[in-house]
This record gives C-alpha cells, structure tokens and sequence, in this order.
C-alpha cells in the first residue's frame, strides 16, 4: 500500500537507522533540502551505505538534487542499487524526468538488471503544473507529488490553511495521476504540532481523489494511514452494493438505500474492498 | 597536512578525523568501548584497506554508530581529506 511516504534527513544515522520500523509506508531518504550544501557528500556516503545493508520492510525512494545543478548525477551514482524502488525527482519537468528515465535504464543494466526504478515526480512549480499530464503519462513515472510550499512561493501566492491557493495544482494532479492509474501524493502538512489540522488536511486531500499524502514527520504517518484507509462505513456500503448486485440479477442500474447504482459506483465499490482486504479490514460478505 | 573530518557527535552518530602520517594509526574512543571498540577499529581497518590508506592517522569519537555509518563517514572524511567531493 502507498499511503503515506515520509521524508527522512539523509544525513541522519540515527532516523535513517529507525526509519524502517515507522509507520509509513513509503520512506523517502531526503538528499536535496534537508541537507545543508556542504554536507552533500557526508549524506550521500551515508544513504549509499544504508541502502546497501538495509534489511528491507517497506518502500524506498531517495529524493536526488535537481536537475538544474550537477550533484543529481553523484547522488544517482550513489543510491541505484537493487534496495533502491524509487528515485524522487525535484522541480520536476517532463523533459528532465524523461533524461533521467534514460540514465536510470543505462545504470540498471550492471546494477539491478532484475528490478526497474520508479520516478516519483515532484511537482513544485508552475511549469511543472502546466505538464502535469505529460509527465504522469511517462512510463517510468509511477506517482506524482504535490510540493506547495516551493510551488506557492514559485506563483507568489500566500500558504494557508485552507489551501484554496493549491486548489487548481491538487486537482490537476489528481485528474492526471487517475488518466494515467498511477499514484497521486498530496503535498506534507508542515506544521507538525498541529495533529488536527493534519487530519482534516488529510481528509480533506481523501476527498479530492488523492491517493496518498507526504509525512515530514514520523507522527504523521499513522495519522495519513488511518485517513486514507476506507472507513467501516464505506467498507459496509460497498459490500451491501455488491451483494445488491447478485440480488440484481444482471440488470445495468439497480438501486442501493434509494440510490442509483450503475458501473462506475460497483467499479468504486469493488476498489473500495479491495483497498480494505490490502490492508487487513474487515469486510463482510458480498 | 591533509586533514578530513566527517560525521558529528550526535547520537547514533560518530565524529571521524583523518590526517596524513607517517604511519598507520587509529584510535577510537566510544562510551561503549568494552563492547563494541574491537568491531569499530576492525571496520575501519577494513576500509582503510579497501582504499590503500596505509599513511593516515583516524580518530574516532563514536556516538553508537552501526557500521554502515562508521564505513560512510570514514569514507567522506578520506575523500575530503584528498580534496575529492
């Protein structure tokens, strides 16, 4: 399951070190902003040698460098092993993740020629956003994530809250993960003593279509876990609209507690309990 | 004198000094010496072998680091020392 993927400071021993037993799903050893300039090599030493003797329990993306400076190419020659699922590309454009699409294919051929790296693309400024489709349509890119803080600074729009100045990237992002069926990671909620506002953050995001969201913080891994599982509620409906299907007997259009049940509802209803199964709910019979 | 410093004294951490010299030395101090001062001087050892460093002397001010942190921060102190990035 990919629902919450957490940041981790790459040149941390001691949060790489218990980075594996969190609650996150996803782990994403941070090489780009949580590592100050001249620290760059310290933290790329360290990850490599993480990565080499991690015992692994979930996924593992590292987010390189930019494209736009030199060091990707270090961190890249660094991290591409066979415990490596993902790489995190920043400020990413579709030209850029198509370039590292290439060099990514070119290193596995020695390093892990039985596994393919992911892209996760980072959408975080405004031209970015213009080619979110393009990007998500890329072969290698299996989620995109929404950056809102680089992205509101990049528009010269304030952060709230409310997040009404990240409305249109969210949904663009979420209609271009779901044409493309990949994943779509809502940006982290960065006050990290606010567990309220995470959660409504969260459900909000749930509501909009986004499929995951990003942690900056252990704490808010379970939190993401927990609302961007099905609820009971909605568990029960899916399976009393499935077992209504049988009842139905093949017609297209029946209805469920006075609603109109038709394809699209039953294909929700069905991702919904698969979504439940993955993650150990209980789900009563169909 | 070439000299590279790497890590921190931070915990799970450990602070790796290295500088040109005549001949091979390490020292490692840790809080948990008894126990793990052995395995940490033989790591290094290994690196250094690794690299054909035979003319440096490394000091260890160990926090708990897990080997992977000691050969990551052994590794970019020797790097630094020899002006590579």
């Amino acid at each position: 399951m990919r629902r919450s993927f957490l940041f981790v400071p790459g040149n941390s021993p001691g949060m790489l070190g218990n980075a594996p037993w969190l609650d996150a799903d996803a782990l994403i050893f941070d090489l780009e902003d949580a590592v100050a300039l001249p620290e760059k090599d310290a933290a790329r030493d360290l990850v490599r040698e993480f990565l080499r003797s991690v015992r692994k329990t979930k996924e593992i993306a590292v987010r390189i460098n930019s494209m736009d400076g030199d060091l990707w190419k270090r961190d890249l020659e660094a991290v591409v092993c066979p415990a490596l699922d993902a790489v995190v590309l920043p400020k990413a454009r579709a030209g850029d993740a198509v370039a590292l699409s290439a060099v990514l294919t070119e290193m596995e051929r020695e390093r892990k020629p039985d596994s393919r790296t992911g892209i996760i693309a980072l959408v975080e400024t405004a031209a970015a956003v213009s080619e979110t489709e393009e990007i998500a349509a890329l072969p290698r890119v299996n989620a995109i994530m929404l950056g809102a803080e680089d992205l509101s600074a990049d528009i010269g729009a304030e952060r709230t809250p409310s997040g009404e100045e990240i409305l249109y990237p969210r949904m663009r992002v979420v209609y271009a993960c779901a044409a493309a069926g990949i994943d779509s990671v809502d940006t982290p909620f960065t006050d990290v003593r606010d567990g309220e506002g995470l959660k409504k953050d969260c459900h909000f995001a749930r509501r909009l279509g986004f499929s995951a969201k990003a942690a900056v913080h252990p704490s808010q891994a379970s939190v993401i876990n927990e609302c961007f599982l099905p609820s009971p509620a909605s568990v029960a409906k899916a399976a009393r609209i499935l077992r209504a299907r049988e009842a139905a007997g093949g017609k297209g259009v029946f209805a469920v507690d006075g609603k109109m049940v038709d394809r699209p509802v039953l294909e929700r209803a069905e991702r919904t309990l698969a979504a439940a199964r993955e993650a150990g709910l209980p789900v009563p019979e169909e | 004198m070439r000299t590279g410093t790497a890590g921190s004294a931070e915990s799970s951490d450990i602070l790796i000094t290295v500088r040109d010299s005549d001949v091979l030395s390490v020292t490692v101090r840790s809080s948990v010496y008894e126990y793990f001062g052995k395995s940490i001087e033989k790591t290094v050892r290994e690196v250094l072998r690794e690299r054909g460093a035979d003319r440096v002397e490394v000091i260890c001010e160990d926090r708990g680091a897990l080997d992977g942190t000691i050969r990551a921060r052994l590794k970019t102190a020797l790097d630094r020392m020899e002006g590579r990035e």
